[in-house]
C-alpha cells in the first residue's frame, strides 16, 4: 500500500492545495450568507443562468419533438374529433362569457355602491413549462419565460382548473416556480362557501395540501372548495386552489387536521397562465363610471 | 502546443456538460430519488486521473454554475463539490492503485460526504427535505460507479483527454 507522507518530494503532492480549498470554502459561505440573506447577487445568478439556458434548451427537445410527433402524426379522424370537441366546448365557453360581461359590469356597479374597490380582471399570460427537472429536494419547475418578458418574482400561475404555485426565481430567459405542493410554500386561503380565512401549506406530497391552522369547531366541510383569499399580496384573490379532502376533529388539540386536494393537476400541466397582478390606483377610476 | 493542449481538455469539460444534462433531465417521480450525482462521480474521477489540470478549481466553478441551474443556495454545491475534489486530490495515488471493488468502496463515503454537506447547508438555511434524496443518491453513485469508471477510461485513452 502506498503511504501518502507529507513530504515535499512526494510526486502526487499539489502545490498549496490546502489554502486554494481553505479560500474556496470560504468564499462559498460568504456567497451562501448573502445569497441567504438579501438579493444581492440575483444579477450575478443571472448571468450565468442564462449560460446554462442553451443545455435547459437541449435537455427540453427530445419532450418537445415528441409532442410535435403526436401532433403531426394523429389521424384526420382523430383530429376531426377533436375538432369538434373543441367547437362545443368554445360554444359552452361563449355563453358563460356573455354572461360573465354582464355580471362583472353589476359587480363593479355594487362594489362602486359599497365604496370598495372594483376588481379588474388580471392580465395573463401563457407559459410554457419546460421539462428540466430543478432541485430534487424541492416541488418547483422551470418554465421557458423571463425577466425580458416581464416575469417577476413572486408572481402567480394558475392552470385551467386552479393555482398552480408562485414565481420564486425569475431569470433572464427561464424562471423557477415554486409549486403549491412544496413544504415551503404556504397561501392564504378562504372557503368559498362561508368566507372562512385559513392557510394552505404544502405537503411535499403532489397530491396532498393541509390546512394546519383550522380551530376544532371552524365551519368546514369535506368538499369545500378553497380560493385564494388575496391577503398575501402575492396571490390575486378569487382563484381556486383546492377542494377540503377530510376533516378530522381531534378534541384534545387546539386544532383539527385537515387536507385537501389541489384544483390544479400540478403532476400533468404543460401549459400554465401566468398572472400580471393589475396595479392598484386607477382601479377605483374606473369603478366610477 | 496551446491548440493541442485545448484540444486534449474539450473531451472533459464535453463530460461535464454531459453530466450538468443528465443532471437536470426529468425522470420519472419514483426513480428521480435515485438519480447519481453525476457531476460529483466526474469530479472525483478527473480529481484522480489528473489531479494537476483539474481539482478544487474547477470543482467549484462546475459546482456555482449546478447551484444557479437548481436554484439552490448560490455556493451550496460549489462548497460541496469543492471538499470532493480536495478529498479525492489528497488521495488520488492511493485511489489509482486501488482494484475497482475497493475504489467503489472508497467513491461511497465521498460521495456520502457530498450529499452531507449539502444537507447540512440545508439544514442551517432551513430547507426540509426526505431521508431518500440523502441516501437515494449515494446508493446509486456506488453502484454505478464501476460502469461510470470503465466508460471514462475507455474515452480518456482513446481520446488521450486531460492534461
Amino acid at each position: 500500500m502506498v503511504a501518502s507522507r507529507e513530504s515535499s518530494n512526494n510526486p502526487g503532492r499539489i502545490p498549496a492545495l490546502g489554502l486554494r480549498v481553505l479560500g474556496l470554502i470560504f468564499i462559498s459561505i460568504l456567497l451562501m450568507y448573502f445569497d441567504n440573506r438579501d438579493n444581492h447577487l440575483d444579477t450575478a445568478r443571472k448571468g450565468i443562468g442564462a449560460a446554462v439556458y442553451p443545455l435547459r434548451v437541449i435537455v427540453d427537445a427530445p419532450a418537445r419533438l415528441w409532442d410535435w410527433l403526436g401532433e403531426s402524426t394523429t389521424s384526420r379522424n382523430d383530429l376531426e374529433l377533436e375538432l369538434g370537441r373543441l367547437k362545443g366546448e368554445r360554444l359552452l365557453t361563449n355563453a358563460r362569457l356573455q354572461k360573465l360581461n354582464a355580471l362583472e359590469a353589476e359587480n363593479s356597479r355594487l362594489r362602486a355602491m359599497l365604496d370598495a374597490r372594483a376588481k379588474v380582471r388580471d392580465r395573463t399570460r401563457v407559459a410554457e413549462i419546460m421539462s428540466v427537472d430543478a432541485n430534487p429536494y424541492d416541488h418547483s419547475l422551470v418554465i421557458g419565460i423571463g425577466t425580458q418578458d416581464g416575469v417577476m418574482d413572486g408572481q402567480a400561475l394558475v392552470d385551467a382548473n386552479g393555482v398552480v404555485g408562485q414565481v420564486i426565481k425569475a431569470g433572464l430567459m427561464t424562471s423557477q416556480a415554486m409549486l403549491i405542493s412544496d413544504t415551503d410554500h404556504a397561501l392564504p386561503v378562504e372557503v368559498n362557501r362561508n368566507g372562512l380565512r385559513t392557510i394552505v401549506v404544502g405537503t411535499g406530497k403532489i397530491d396532498q395540501l393541509k390546512l394546519p391552522f383550522v380551530v376544532n369547531n371552524a365551519d368546514i366541510q369535506v368538499g369545500d372548495l378553497l380560493v385564494t383569499s388575496g391577503l398575501g399580496g402575492a396571490f390575486p384573490s378569487g382563484y381556486p386552489v383546492a377542494i377540503v379532502a377530510s376533516v378530522t376533529r381531534i378534541p384534545h388539540e387546539p386544532y383539527a387536521d385537515v387536507t385537501a386536494r389541489p384544483s390544479a393537476s400540478l403532476g400533468q400541466v404543460r401549459e400554465i397562465l401566468l398572472i400580471f397582478t393589475a396595479p392598484g390606483p386607477d382601479v377605483e377610476a374606473a369603478a366610477d363610471d | 502546443m496551446i491548440r493541442d493542449r485545448a484540444s486534449r481538455r474539450l473531451p472533459v469539460i464535453l463530460t461535464f456538460i454531459v453530466g450538468l444534462t443528465l443532471t437536470i433531465m426529468p425522470l420519472p417521480g419514483g426513480i428521480d430519488a435515485f438519480r447519481p450525482d453525476w457531476l460529483a462521480m466526474l469530479v472525483i474521477f478527473w480529481a484522480m486521473q489528473l489531479p494537476r489540470t483539474w481539482s478544487v478549481g474547477t470543482a467549484w466553478i462546475i459546482g456555482i454554475v449546478l447551484d444557479v441551474s437548481q436554484g439552490t443556495l448560490l455556493g451550496q454545491h460549489a462548497l460541496a463539490l469543492c471538499c470532493v475534489a480536495f478529498i479525492t486530490v489528497r488521495f488520488h495515488l492511493l485511489m489509482r492503485v486501488f482494484p475497482i471493488t475497493q475504489l467503489t468502496a472508497t467513491v461511497f463515503p465521498i460521495l456520502a460526504t457530498y450529499q452531507f454537506l449539502l444537507f447540512w447547508v440545508n439544514g442551517v438555511a432551513g430547507v426540509s427535505a426526505p431521508l431518500i434524496a440523502y441516501w437515494g443518491p449515494v446508493i446509486s453513485g456506488t453502484l454505478l460507479w464501476p460502469i461510470v469508471m470503465a466508460i471514462l477510461t475507455g474515452m480518456r485513452y482513446r481520446t488521450r483527454a486531460g492534461d
